[in-house]
């Protein structure tokens, strides 16, 4: 069996070599079947990838332990789920997993594409296909996924496995590293079509155009990965936070803000031709960020609370993430003439300048993550002492920069094109300046002293009032015409122009994401060693406690603290924290007892017995307003999936300020 | 004014605030990494630096009291005690025989004093079976 794995892996990497030497000489030589012969080999890689898959998952489930892998990250006990999921739960595997989704996704790109951009696929196929030689040079020749326990020359069957990490058994682990591996491959492929549009020439905006619906699914399986991983850590570490600044969630957020940047910069294009340089390198940065995030996690370069083993893999990456960089860098400089902007900015109060601040403010933020992240490579390279900045650092930074773009959400959708005037915008943004500031005041008059999340509340009412504002006029005017309720109405004007109300209904979403991430201002915690019937008092709330319950399964041991929770004398039932000790690896891990609410969670953590063991260590916590996080995020995908709707009408208007040229690119608004 | 100078200035604004922004942030939050020789081996200069420091912790010295854990890192034959008196809590990984790396001052009495803890549990990769070995 592990041989096959081995050989479809060793096959798939030749067929890659093939398809992208193929695809390349097809072109060089016109060769139009040479082409095809390599998309048909894409095909193949698929097939393969698909088959040393299937044996490695199906090798999990039923438990095949002679496999290093296998033994490694499953167990007999575990749940079939976990099982599946330890497929991406190690180094090997998760290659693998990486690989597959790539040949999944380029299979879709050359079958959708197997008859349009004739003289631009073969670069794509070239481009996706080098990338995918790359990673299977790993998992063919470095990290093998099929390695089998060993002992002279014969093969050891050992009886259990390992398990897979007892904090990673949690049900949003299942699905955050699939999404957020959606999320990095799928980049390659608006990357291909970038550069293979260079290389071509090609006229126009093609490669925009078909890569935007990607780049925004794209974008939302990212967003969707990084926010259950967020969910994860809040409801699974034991400390209460959803974000820490650690390395590894590092390098998943730095290409998500290039790719917000894209998404932004991109309407640039498609509407005026400009920042067309800056588009092509932000979509290059956004798949290098991608290549180097796989790198960071995979690695160990950086230390990290995610710990996966230390590896030689990183020259491998550091050695691709190099070449690539050149490549592209070397393109763009050679095809700058092909990329030269059709208009100028004209005033500092226009849309443009809004989009360009937003893109400066993205960039920057992006940048700061990326120094704060390499900053102990950094300084050990310059000076000799390996230093690393924590979360304070991040804070800094990151909190201004976030206001800053709070203030552009709300701004830049109702500011004009070209040039605004003072008094336009004096009518647009007076009520929802009004409605913040008087939201500020208000706050400051019960009582609330912080800084920041003044400022962050009455920037958040802002922003809130303008998108409301503006599906309120969309649908009065509607109304007016048909006659129809305003609820009807606001759908029917959504639905005519859905990547703009779309794109109003994400900004919405991440004004209540930045209500969320503002409660962190108001935290309060409490811990204490408590006996039966202590009672603990954490703001508001009063906890008594019971005695500890001891159970046991084949999983885990656990015992639990059960705790009788009122608030101002209301009774609320029983919390029950939990802590598991996992038989297979004798790791503990915590099980917290969370009650949600709107306005705040009461977060409830058994860490663990005192040294005499007579007493049990319970942390109390109040969160205010963490909910509305989660339920941001819901208004951000729903925003997104009506952004990839299509539009019940289709503008038609040509392109301001491009005299002359205006019917050539007249363009269709989806 | 013409409108590239305009621009200009307003993103030399930006930049420089959040530049500014960030040397502040890297002065306060800086933490070098030292081993438990180096840390052992400094002298008074070392007393402001916050150090991270790794190391094994050594078996049965894990004591609490109260909010305050004490236990020893310790790393081939050296030593280092360490008193953690931090909010959050101690890590599930972290128990005897753990690798951890603690944040932190040195006290002039040569105790650590840890405000942050990180651990990761080395007995999952220990537990290797002791003849067999991977080989593709």
């Amino acid at each position: 069996m592990e041989n096959i794995g081995a050989l479809a892996i060793l096959l798939a990497f030749c067929f890659a070599i093939y398809s992208v030497a193929a695809s390349l000489a097809g072109k060089w030589a016109r060769r139009p079947l040479l082409v095809v012969s390599a998309e048909r080999a894409v095909y193949c890689i698929w097939a393969l990838l698909t088959t040393a898959a299937g044996i490695l998952i199906y090798s999990l489930i039923n438990g095949d332990y002679r496999m290093s892998y296998v033994w490694e990250h499953s167990n007999r006990s575990m749940p079939a789920i976990y099982k599946f999921a330890s497929w991406w739960g190690g180094q090997e595997g998760s290659l693998l997993f990486w690989s597959w989704l790539l040949a999944s996704y380029s299979s879709v790109v050359v079958f959708k594409n197997r008859r349009r951009f004739r003289d631009m696929m073969p670069y794509v196929t070239a481009i996706l296909m080098t990338t995918q030689t790359f990673f299977l040079i790993l998992i063919a020749f470095v990290a093998k996924p099929f390695n089998v326990w060993q002992e002279g020359h014969l093969i050891v069957d050992l009886r259990d496995g390992n398990g897979l990490n007892p904090l990673l058994q949690y049900w949003t682990m299942v699905i955050h590293p699939p999404m957020l591996y959606l999320g990095y491959v799928g980049f390659v492929v608006p990357f291909a079509f970038a550069i293979a549009s260079l290389i071509t020439r090609q006229p126009g905006e093609a490669w925009i155009k078909t890569t935007r619906r990607w780049t925004l699914v794209t974008w939302m399986f990212q967003t969707t990965g990084i926010l259950l991983g967020a969910g994860w850590a809040y409801a699974v570490l034991g400390w209460g936070g959803y974000w820490g600044w650690d390395p590894v969630e590092n390098a998943s957020l730095l290409p998500w803000i290039t790719a917000t940047a894209f998404l932004h910069s991109v309407m640039m294009q498609e509407k005026k031709g400009m920042m067309k340089v800056w588009n092509v390198v932000l979509v290059s940065t956004t798949f290098f960020l991608c290549i180097f995030g796989t790198f960071l996690t995979r690695s160990g370069v950086v230390n990290s609370v995610h710990a996966f083993a230390q590896s030689s893999i990183g020259t491998y990456f550091v050695a691709f993430l190099a070449m690539g960089i050149a490549l592209t860098i070397y393109l763009i400089l050679n095809r700058l003439d092909y990329l030269k902007s059709e208009a100028q900015l004209e005033s500092v109060l226009s849309r443009e300048s809004s989009f360009l601040f937003n893109n400066l403010i993205l960039l920057a933020s992006c940048f700061a993550v990326l120094w704060g992240t390499l900053f102990p490579l950094i300084s050990e390279a310059v000076t000799g002492e390996k230093i690393s900045v924590d979360a304070p650092f991040f804070n800094r930074v990151q909190v201004p920069i976030a206001m800053f773009l709070m203030l552009l959400t709300g701004v830049g959708p109702l500011i004009a094109w070209r040039k605004s005037s003072l008094e336009s915008l004096r009518r647009a943004f007076l009520w929802p300046m009004a409605a913040g500031a008087a939201v500020a005041a208000g706050l400051a008059g019960f009582g609330v002293r912080n800084f920041y999340a003044l400022i962050s509340f009455a920037l958040c009412t802002f922003v809130a009032v303008t998108i409301l504002i503006e599906f309120y006029k969309g649908a009065r005017a509607i109304q007016g015409k048909t006659g129809a309720n305003l609820l009807v109405s606001m759908v029917e004007l959504t639905h005519r122009n859905t990547p703009r109300y779309g794109g109003y209904l994400v900004h919405m979403g991440v004004v209540l994401m930045f209500i969320g991430f503002t409660g962190k201002a108001f935290d309060k915690d409490t811990t204490v060693e408590v006996t039966p019937g202590t009672v603990v008092t954490l703001g508001s709330y009063q906890l008594r406690t019971h005695p500890v319950v001891n159970e046991q399964n084949e999983n885990y041991i656990s015992e639990a603290l059960p705790i009788d929770v009122s608030k101002n004398g209301e009774d609320l039932g029983v919390l029950s924290p939990e802590h598991r000790v996992y038989i297979a690896s004798k790791q503990p891990t915590s099980e917290v007892a969370i009650r949600r609410r709107l306005n705040e969670d009461l977060y409830l953590n058994f860490a663990g017995m005192s040294a005499d063991n007579q007493r049990a260590v319970l942390q109390a916590y109040v969160f205010p307003l963490v909910s509305w996080i989660w339920i941001g995020y819901w208004v951000v995908l729903i925003g997104t999936l009506i952004c990839l709707t299509p539009a019940k009408t289709r503008m038609v208007w040509p392109r301001t300020q491009v005299v002359g040229i205006a019917g050539k690119h007249e363009h269709v608004e989806k | 004014m013409n409108n590239y100078l305009k621009f200009g200035l307003l993103i030399t604004a930006i930049v420089g605030t959040l530049a500014w922004l960030a040397a502040g942030g890297i002065s306060e939050t800086k933490t070098y990494y030292k081993t438990i020789a180096e840390v052992n081996q400094m002298g008074k200069e070392g007393l402001e630096k916050r150090i991270r420091v790794g190391g094994d912790v050594a078996p049965h010295s894990i004591v609490r009291e109260g909010r305050e854990v004490r236990f020893t890192l310790s790393q081939d034959n050296l030593k280092l005690p360490v008193v953690y008196s931090g909010i959050d809590p101690l890590p599930d990984t972290f128990k005897d025989g753990a690798q951890a790396l603690a944040d932190g001052k040195l006290g002039p009495d040569g105790v650590f004093r840890a405000t942050k803890i990180q651990a990761k549990c080395a007995s999952k990769y220990e537990a290797k079976p002791a003849v067999a070995k991977p080989v593709s």
